[in-house]
């Protein structure tokens, strides 16, 4: 089969609201997630984490758990079997169980294995430990400090397996990460411009919260052979570490993913899959560890970041030039922080035609929990700060938003990072339909109200790698095997509807399976909104495998040429003629058995795929708000939220718009009401779901205008691009952008209302002493322009 | 060993699902413990563990209760509803069935807590407004759809419901007065 044949095929399962194929096991409880699994003679694991931010570990007894009945381990970071002790996919920074020292409280420093979770609970109790303190660096501006302790001796730290991101030159210090472009006289167009916008921006660490804590099981068979079931987004980088820490063949190490509780990027990568796989490999048994939600805040979190940046223009409003510098709070240890550090960086200057911009990140290890992926990281953290100082330029120079962004956004096919790929979006089409679904020009209702729109673009797609294979059984049904994790984003139904359209079977005819990495075939991960676009392209490619060895067949079977033939409702036709796909595997293998089976794979096309040879596409984070705020209390209420799904071909439209609706619920989490607080001492105040607001149904906007833009642009099946994060980002800025537009300027995320209420008197003593735009007007948005 | 590993068992009588169950327990014992890991149960949900977030909700006589808050002891003698419950021989629940048509389930994981409390919603209040909706359903959180289609859901089994039963049963008393746990949680939360 040619691309030209599905193309020029009439669809019939792909474009439309097909009902989510996991449905009805979700909503009787029969669906099985991590937890919900058992294995024969399972332990119950419970870890013992330090109360301390950062101390040395004197002496641990643990005699007395030991001795408990119905204990059958007791693990501490001496007694971890592993090869090497230390992981982290980007640098190898981590052990496995503390080691000598503790860097965050919430370390895990002990495990305990018992028969039941009660018996482990107690355990962990009747363990001592001594600990020494050492001084502390909490926060980014400590751990810059001259003076600062060194987390780890950076210079000395190795790279992980999917580190990715060139080569590490680090001084000493506490920098695990520096990402830096220039391009441009920056200088001479800062000195020349007619309006600068300065500002310095506070973003906080934010917890994922996916319903369901990480929770993961680990079988050894032998020395050699380990089985993890885990809440895993990216089984076979998770396969690939723990082969790498127990020096065993990828084959050896088997990982396998149930439906997933949510993820949102904190079950990327490696995370309770080392401790458990040590702590079974010590007990002799299978054991299991599930995190309670307070431990699940501790294991992984968004960075919190600190930043300046900068925004040159002319008087009538044309971008000239942008700098930033940024620092992203990563935690004791980096996890996934270089790749969330050049994502923002790479984002930091916005989809603008600029003549000159620079921008430096740095990852920061401080002495508070790991931070690591969420949800369009990277163009979450600095696309707010970007858009305030864009709409502050356009209120100088007399042009609303709608038009600054006319005026200066790039166009489809020009450059949005040298030696990357062009941009692949109409962004200015997608800002009108913001602006359309706002009611852009219709006068606002009374009241403090604003209305706000942002944009920004996102590096999608990871590394693009991804394989697939579709079984044809003998009775014509179709098995799908596939990697990707089924998080609730209705991966396995947009795979099925792919299958079902190339193979033009009905979509109760496939079965998808979940991630086996024994079973089912290499997909580099499931984040970065690229399971559609990549892993569904190869899920194309392998039933379009099947198609053409059907064809074959068929061609045999009515001894005509393949090109005389077509498949229609499940069978080969020529003409009026038609023989069903069982009939064709029966003739085929001469009795009812047998199977076909489809490869697909997708590689880089050209190049090696890199970082910075990509994106794959650029997904596209847009989004707009009305806000409304109360001037006594300094609440925020969101009156209508809008996002754009710029996605190419919507395979599902249903599941488009449920990740756009998910993404700005996250949204306005971020913008409002979320942030991790960490008190002096490194500890997490916050720690329970009471102290720690996530949105509420009652915190949601009564309309929610989602825009699905299908321009077939993207490199996925039908040209697809993925979709998932864009809105969070967009709808989190543009909030940030409404409040502005209110006269309300935040420079520090979630817009609380004692921030909003601070900044609403702040304008009123702005307006008594305004000044409007001169060449020499460099002023902050936020406060002094100083900082770091 | 401290006291509560010594204490006599007991022996929990009481219905799950329309089933009598006996069931020999610790006094300790946590509801949602006994339904996951001595009923296999495990379409009820633990993830918060404190009675925040709705994800192991079940009905008692009807009430929606948080499980992991629950002492195991407390159903002894009532009747316990699980999403295992719900569907029938001939299928889902017009509840489950409208939260599948109006796409309201995404991980899935809080969403057996969501049908259950709206079962006790709609028994309530067969006509519930937007209003009342997000007030009941304030006790629920989930972090994958937004609410928007949860509502439709709601919306949805409500119609559905009174489309096969047009003269529905008076409302039982209010869960508020009934509750086990004091009065159920909504509204905003925490510091915002």
């Amino acid at each position: 089969m040619t691309a030209t044949d599905t193309e020029v095929r009439a669809r019939t399962a792909i474009g439309h609201d097909a009902p989510r194929v996991d449905a009805v096991a979700k909503v009787t409880g029969a669906g099985q997630f991590a937890g919900d699994l058992k294995l024969h003679g399972m332990a119950y694991g419970r870890l013992l984490r330090s109360p301390y931010a950062h101390a040395r570990i004197v002496g641990i007894d643990t005699n007395r758990a030991a001795a408990l009945p119905g204990v059958i381990a007791v693990m501490t970071g001496d007694d971890v079997p592993a090869a090497d002790p230390y992981y982290g996919h980007a640098l190898k920074d981590r052990p496995i169980l503390a080691i000598d020292r503790v860097r965050f409280a919430g370390e895990p420093v002990v495990a305990v294995a018992a028969e039941d979770p009660a018996i482990a609970d107690e355990a962990v109790t009747l363990i001592d430990i001594i600990y020494e303190e050492m001084p502390t660096a909490v926060t980014i501006a400590a751990a810059l400090a001259d003076d600062a302790p060194h987390l780890h001796d950076v210079v000395n730290v190795r790279a992980g397996l999917f580190h990715g991101l060139g080569e590490i030159h680090l001084e000493p210090g506490n920098v695990c990460y520096h990402h830096a472009f220039a391009r441009g006289d920056m200088d001479a167009v800062f000195a020349a411009a007619d309006v600068v916008i300065a500002g310095e921006y506070t973003f906080p660490a934010v917890y994922q919260y996916s319903l369901e804590p990480h929770t993961t099981i680990a079988q050894w068979t032998g020395a050699d052979d380990l089985t993890v079931w885990s809440s895993c987004q990216h089984p076979f980088l998770v396969r690939a570490e723990l082969a790498d820490l127990y020096a065993l063949p990828v084959g050896a190490v088997r990982v396998v993913v149930p439906y997933l509780g949510g993820g949102f990027g904190s079950k990327s990568y490696t995370k309770m899959e080392p401790i458990t796989s040590a702590l079974a490999r010590v007990a002799g048994r299978p054991v299991r560890i599930a995190n309670s939600i307070d431990e699940a805040m501790v294991t992984t979190r968004r960075h919190g970041m600190k930043a300046f940046m900068r925004t040159a223009a002319t008087r009538d409003g044309r971008l000239l030039a942008r700098e930033v510098r940024a620092w992203f709070d990563t935690g004791a240890y980096a996890d996934n922080g270089p790749r969330v550090v050049a994502t923002g960086a790479d984002a930091a200057p916005g989809p603008y035609r600029w003549e000159a911009v620079r921008v430096d990140a740095w990852g920061v290890y401080t002495n508070t929990s790991p931070a690591g992926s969420y949800r369009a990281f990277g163009a979450s953290h600095l696309q707010w700060c970007g858009e305030l100082q864009v709409d502050e330029i356009g209120r100088r120079c007399g042009l609303d938003a709608l038009q600054m962004r006319e005026r200066n956004l790039l166009s489809r096919g020009e450059s949005v990072r040298p030696g990357g790929k062009p941009l692949d979006a109409d962004l200015i089409g997608d800002i009108r339909k913001v602006a359309a679904s706002l009611n852009w020009e219709s006068p606002k209702p009374a009241g403090i109200v604003g209305r706000g729109m942002s944009v920004g673009l996102l590096a999608a797609g990871a590394h693009p790698v991804s394989t697939a294979a579709v079984r044809m059984e003998a009775d014509g049904g179709v098995v799908l095997l596939v990697s990707s994790t089924e998080v609730g984003q209705g991966a396995r139904t947009v795979f099925g509807q792919i299958v079902a359209e190339e193979l033009a079977l009905p979509l109760d005819r496939v079965r998808v399976l979940g991630g086996d990495t024994r079973v089912t075939p290499y997909d580099r991960s499931t984040g970065a909104s690229r399971s559609t676009t990549i892993a569904g392209l190869a899920v194309q490619r392998a039933a379009a495998d099947v198609r053409a060895q059907i064809l074959a067949i068929g061609a045999r079977l009515f001894d005509l040429p393949e090109t005389a033939l077509e498949i229609r409702a499940a069978s080969v036709w020529h003409e009026g003629e038609s023989v069903p796909y069982r009939d064709v595997l029966k003739a085929h293998f001469g009795m009812v058995g047998g199977e076909l089976i489809g490869h697909g794979e997708v590689r880089p096309e050209k190049g090696s795929g890199s970082y910075a040879e990509g994106p794959v596409f650029w997904e596209v984070c847009i989004g707009g708000a009305e806000v409304v705020v109360d001037p006594e209390t300094g609440r925020v209420t969101v009156t209508k939220a809008v996002s754009v799904a710029d996605v190419g071909k919507a395979i599902n439209p249903r599941l488009v718009e449920a990740q756009e609706m998910g993404g700005a619920m996250q949204g306005i989490g971020n913008a409002l009401h979320e942030e991790m607080l960490f008190d002096e001492t490194g500890t997490l105040l916050n720690a329970t779901l009471y102290e720690y607001h996530v949105p509420t149904i009652a915190d949601m906007p009564h309309t929610f205008a989602s825009n699905i833009v299908e321009n077939e642009d993207g490199p996925g099946p039908y040209g697809a691009k993925g979709v998932g994060e864009g809105a969070l980002a967009g709808v989190a800025a543009a909030i940030a952008t409404a409040l502005a537009d209110a006269g309300v300027i935040i420079d520090e995320l979630p817009a609380t209302p004692e921030r909003v209420w601070r900044a609403l008197r702040m304008h009123d003593d702005r307006n008594d002493e305004d000044s409007t735009g001169s060449a020499a007007n460099e002023r902050a948005t936020g406060g002094a322009a100083s900082w770091g | 060993m401290p006291p509560e590993k010594v204490a006599p068992l007991m022996t929990l009588e009481t219905t799950v699902n329309g089933r009598p169950v006996s069931l020999p327990i610790e006094p300790r014992a946590i509801l949602l413990d006994v339904l996951r890991d001595r009923l296999d149960l495990t379409g009820t949900k633990r993830s918060c563990d404190s009675q925040v977030c709705g994800a192991c909700t079940v009905l008692l006589d009807g009430t929606p209760v948080s499980a992991c808050c629950t002492l195991a002891y407390e159903a002894g003698g009532r009747e316990i509803e699980t999403i295992e419950g719900l569907a029938g021989p001939n299928g889902l629940h017009p509840i489950q069935q409208a939260f599948v048509d109006t796409d309201a389930i995404q991980c899935g994981f809080c969403t057996p807590g969501f049908v259950l409390t709206t079962k006790a919603l709609l028994a309530e209040n067969p006509r519930p407004t937007r209003a009342a909706i997000e007030d009941y359903l304030g006790g629920n959180l989930c972090r994958c759809t937004g609410y928007w289609n949860i509502l439709d859901a709601v919306e949805d089994a409500a119609e559905k419901l009174a489309a096969v039963s047009p003269h529905p049963q008076p409302p039982l008393p209010s869960s508020r007065e009934r509750g086990l746990n004091g009065p159920r949680l909504s509204g905003p939360r925490g510091p915002s």
